[in-house]
């Protein structure tokens, strides 16, 4: 298959775009990646994602898909030849579906608000709040890892994905408020996973650094300040 | 296997409200399919141990146990539904379709009841007016969509039309409640259209629930979060 027939629209530091890449290595396929300029969305960008206007946008034969998970659903579906990215049982795929969904909907909007918290009594309560989670994702590690490295088992698979996308910013933010969200004593299983994921051959090069997530924090801080409100 | 299916008395029980459009999705995917199931009917002013213990994380309802498997959230129960279910799909085959089905129910989800139950329902003044404006910018996408469609899913009821069905029924009521109207014939005409035929199809327009109960119940709704917004 031609490079130039998969295109993934994305930013290097953005977790939603890390999704599919993950994917798109899984399935062993080759892309062209086009990177967004914070500040600025691109006419192709505008183009494939008119109702949404945000990145990531896969591109396949012309065909703009959007949504990272929706995206990642496709991948699995179109290359299905390659390693299975979702499980094959209804139900184990309804568990990974629903910790997806937790991790978007609850878990990292209270993450992505630490930063913007009005005061320290509010983003002491995000923090909790990241920490419960962490403590009921840990439960859903031990369900669905059945014993073995990785919510998928053996192999990598959606709610890694799905979750792993995540890690570097919680990294960043464990280091820019000097606290260990992840730790030994309550989340044991989690932190082993976390490294087994970011070091993992169809991530490791797309898994971003703790160091520039946090300079570019402030570069991000900085940009949102000129908006207008 | 048939010979399991026949032989084996099959679990399907669905927790829901009777008022919840999350849970009425449910309840016209099994039916749409023809799999028979239990009720249970949760009062959410007072939610059964049972439910709290399926539904720990969300305290929400739909739920759906199946032969003992607990699944949450409508969108995560209608994919099981449809892999466990093979007839009367609500998803299409080919992969792209799919995956367009899959973002206009995100969208729904995301996007319009936001901006209509959220924005519209539950605001006055300049909030509701930015809850209005921004629900027509929805609702310009849907009608896009829709287009030249009978339904969402084609030819057929599919995914989108089911986590988007709230709006043949609810909006009636709540542009009654707040004396507007969003999807306007001349505005939207194949919105609508869509509308009339999705609250007339089989199975659907027989499980609406009652509207001037829904009239009610959401009339307060709206007085109560009103009443919350006011400033000290």
């Amino acid at each position: 298959m031609a490079k130039s027939d998969v295109k993934l629209i994305g930013a290097w530091a953005s977790p939603f775009v890390m999704r599919p890449r993950i994917a798109l290595n899984i399935k062993s396929v080759e892309y062209e990646f086009l990177e967004e300029i914070l500040g600025s969305k691109s006419q192709l960008l505008l183009e494939s994602n008119p109702v949404h206007k945000k990145i990531p946008v896969l591109i396949h034969g012309g065909k703009p898909i959007c949504e990272s998970l929706v995206i990642v659903e496709y991948i699995d579906e179109v290359w299905s030849p390659g390693p299975a990215i979702l499980p094959s049982d209804p139900h184990d795929r309804a568990l990974a579906r629903f910790w997806a969904a937790y991790l978007d909907e609850k878990w990292f909007p209270a993450m992505r608000n630490i930063v913007t918290a009005k005061d320290e009594e509010a983003r002491k309560a995000l923090m909790d709040q990241v920490g419960e989670g962490l403590v009921l994702l840990e439960g859903a590690f031990s369900k669905c890892s059945k014993g073995k490295g990785f919510f998928g088992g053996d192999q990598i698979g959606y709610l890694d994905i799905a979750f792993g996308s995540f890690l570097g910013w919680l990294r960043a933010l464990e280091k820019m408020n000097g606290v260990k969200l992840m730790d030994e004593t309550k989340t044991p299983g989690l932190l082993k996973w976390a490294d087994s994921f970011s070091s993992h051959p169809a991530v490791k090069d797309v898994f971003p650094e703790t160091e520039k997530l946090v300079e570019f924090a402030k570069v991000l801080a900085k940009f949102k300040a000129t908006l207008p409100k | 296997m048939d010979e399991m299916k026949y032989s084996m008395a099959e679990e399907i029980k669905v927790f829901r409200s009777w008022s919840s459009p999350f849970a009425l999705r449910i309840i016209w995917a099994l039916k749409l399919k023809g799999v028979e199931f239990d009720t249970i009917y949760e009062d959410l002013t007072n939610k059964s141990p049972l439910l709290l213990q399926y539904n720990p994380i969300h305290k929400k309802v739909p739920v759906l146990v199946h032969n003992g498997k607990v699944i949450c959230e409508s969108l995560v129960i209608l994919e099981y539904i449809d892999e466990t279910w093979k007839q009367n799909p609500l998803l299409p085959e080919d992969p792209h379709q799919k995956a367009n089905a899959r973002f206009w129910a995100k969208f729904g989800d995301d996007k319009v009841m936001q901006s209509i139950g959220g924005g519209v329902l539950l605001k006055e003044g300049k909030e509701q007016e930015e809850g209005f404006a921004a629900s027509m910018e929805d609702l310009k996408y849907l009608e896009e969509e829709i287009r030249g469609k009978k339904f969402f899913g084609g030819e057929t009821i599919g995914l989108a039309d089911i986590a988007l069905g709230w709006l043949a029924h609810y909006l009636d009521i709540f542009e009654e409640i707040v004396g507007l109207k969003l999807i306007d014939q001349e505005k939207f005409p194949s919105l609508a259209a869509w509308k009339q035929e999705f609250t007339n199809a089989p199975i659907i327009r027989e499980n609406w629930p009652d509207r001037d109960k829904l009239v009610t119940k959401f009339a307060a709704m709206r007085e109560a979060n009103l009443g919350k917004g006011t400033p000290k």
